[in-house]
């Protein structure tokens, strides 16, 4: 659990040049972290290499913060 | 002995003035120079002027790729061009370009797969040459995306330009071309279209280009990077021997997360998206020509080709030039 959390704000930092010490589990990728709208494409590509799984577009959609897809990976990881 | 397709010379041509994002301002479009340089990376595009086609910008490429070939247009036994914007509905722009070099009896038609069209054009005519039937092609990709752009919408009308490029390809005892892929899903026609057409003397449907950019984007990533892999895995190299990489010249972000996927650093990889926008099936030999007459890319080097567009469509060419 722990480390699925550490492993995604890895991705998120990476994926959007953030510090990971600004990533808060409750950050919105567009208001708190600055995302456009592909860099959310880019970072949902990022997960589903990491954790080797395929979110389809209307999940992809609804995953908007950290602890959203935190919530995806957690709820969907083989 | 077995034949293959070397490349014989390659020509470009831009319309015009660049235009900026700046002008496309001027002119009302509600942008911004950041929004799209962020996003796209392209700080400029060419447009064609009134009545200018695409047979007759093909024809400015055709012209210097048989002068660096060293070849009369006459002596060509094969031309296609491959584009999206025909100057008619027929006869093909192949044939309106041969009649414009003077050519007459090769075997001439129009290869349609957008903005891969250049790649898929390349692969055919590398078979045709490598079945022995046809020695000498002309392999154009042209295109005024600009007259199916539909300039209120600035999602779509910021991120293309017009253009023409152009290779010749030649029987040889040498490679040449090394492996080609191509590949489409029809599933996905809906992402990327023009979904309109003539009939009863005027258009139905939609004539402007329409697109679900974030879907192209995520669909073009991951095509392009398992199409690169096919084909030097084909060529029996690994991705990381190529020396240039010349991707479909959409998107910097696109070209940006293939070669991170491949696992190539941007001082290999050949970009013109900033300055020529996407010119559909005209980048990928515009960007070929200028990294040849700029004298990046030499003789011996390997080189992989990428397209990707709608259909979907996807391919890639691996040469040594």
């Amino acid at each position: 659990m722990d480390n699925i959390v550490e492993r995604v704000k890895k991705i998120v930092a990476e994926q959007l040049g953030v510090n990971e010490a600004d990533i808060k589990n409750e950050s919105s990728f567009v208001d708190d972290l600055g995302a456009d709208s592909l860099d959310t494409v880019e970072l949902v590509m990022a997960l589903e290499e990491e954790f080797e799984c395929e979110i389809p577009d209307e999940e992809a959609e609804k995953i908007t913060s950290v602890q959203q897809a935190i919530d995806y990976i957690l709820a969907n990881k083989k | 002995m077995s034949i293959y397709s070397r490349i014989a010379g390659v020509g470009s041509y831009l319309p015009g003035n660049p235009v900026s994002n700046d002008d496309l301002v001027a002119r009302g479009i509600d942008t911004s120079d950041e929004w799209i340089v962020t996003r796209t990376g392209i700080r400029a595009r060419h447009l064609a002027a009134a009545g200018q086609t695409s047979s007759q910008m093909g024809r400015e490429a055709a012209e210097k790729a048989l002068a660096m070939a060293g070849i009369d247009a006459a002596e060509l036994d094969l031309i296609i061009v491959a584009t999206s914007t025909p100057d008619y509905i027929f006869p093909s722009t192949a044939c309106l370009l041969q009649g414009a070099l003077g050519n007459k009896g090769a075997t001439a038609f129009d290869l349609q797969a957008v903005c891969s069209g250049f790649v898929y054009a390349l692969s055919v005519a590398d078979k045709f040459i490598r079945s022995g039937t046809h020695k000498k092609a002309l392999v154009v990709g042209a295109e005024t995306f600009s007259r199916i752009l539909d300039w209120k919408d600035r999602g779509t009308c910021v991120l293309f330009g017009d253009g023409a490029g152009a290779v010749v390809l030649e029987a040889s005892a040498q490679p040449g071309i090394l492996a080609t892929a191509l590949h489409a899903d029809g599933s996905q026609v809906g992402i990327l279209s023009v979904p309109g057409q003539v009939a009863a003397g005027q258009v139905t449907g939609d004539p402007f280009l329409r697109m679900e950019g974030q879907a192209v984007f995520k669909t073009a990533v991951r095509v392009l990077a398992d199409v690169a892999e096919e084909c030097c895995t084909a060529a029996g190299i690994a991705s990381g021997e190529l020396d240039w990489l010349i991707p479909h010249q959409a998107n910097i972000r696109i070209i940006d997360a293939t070669s991170k996927k491949l696992g190539l650093s941007r001082d290999k990889v050949v970009v013109t998206v900033d300055r020529h926008g996407n010119t559909s099936a005209a980048s990928v030999p515009l960007a070929l020509d200028e990294a040849v007459r700029d004298g990046r890319i030499q003789r011996g080097q390997k080189v992989l080709l990428e397209g990707v567009g709608g259909g979907f469509t996807w391919g890639a060419v691996l040469f040594q030039f």
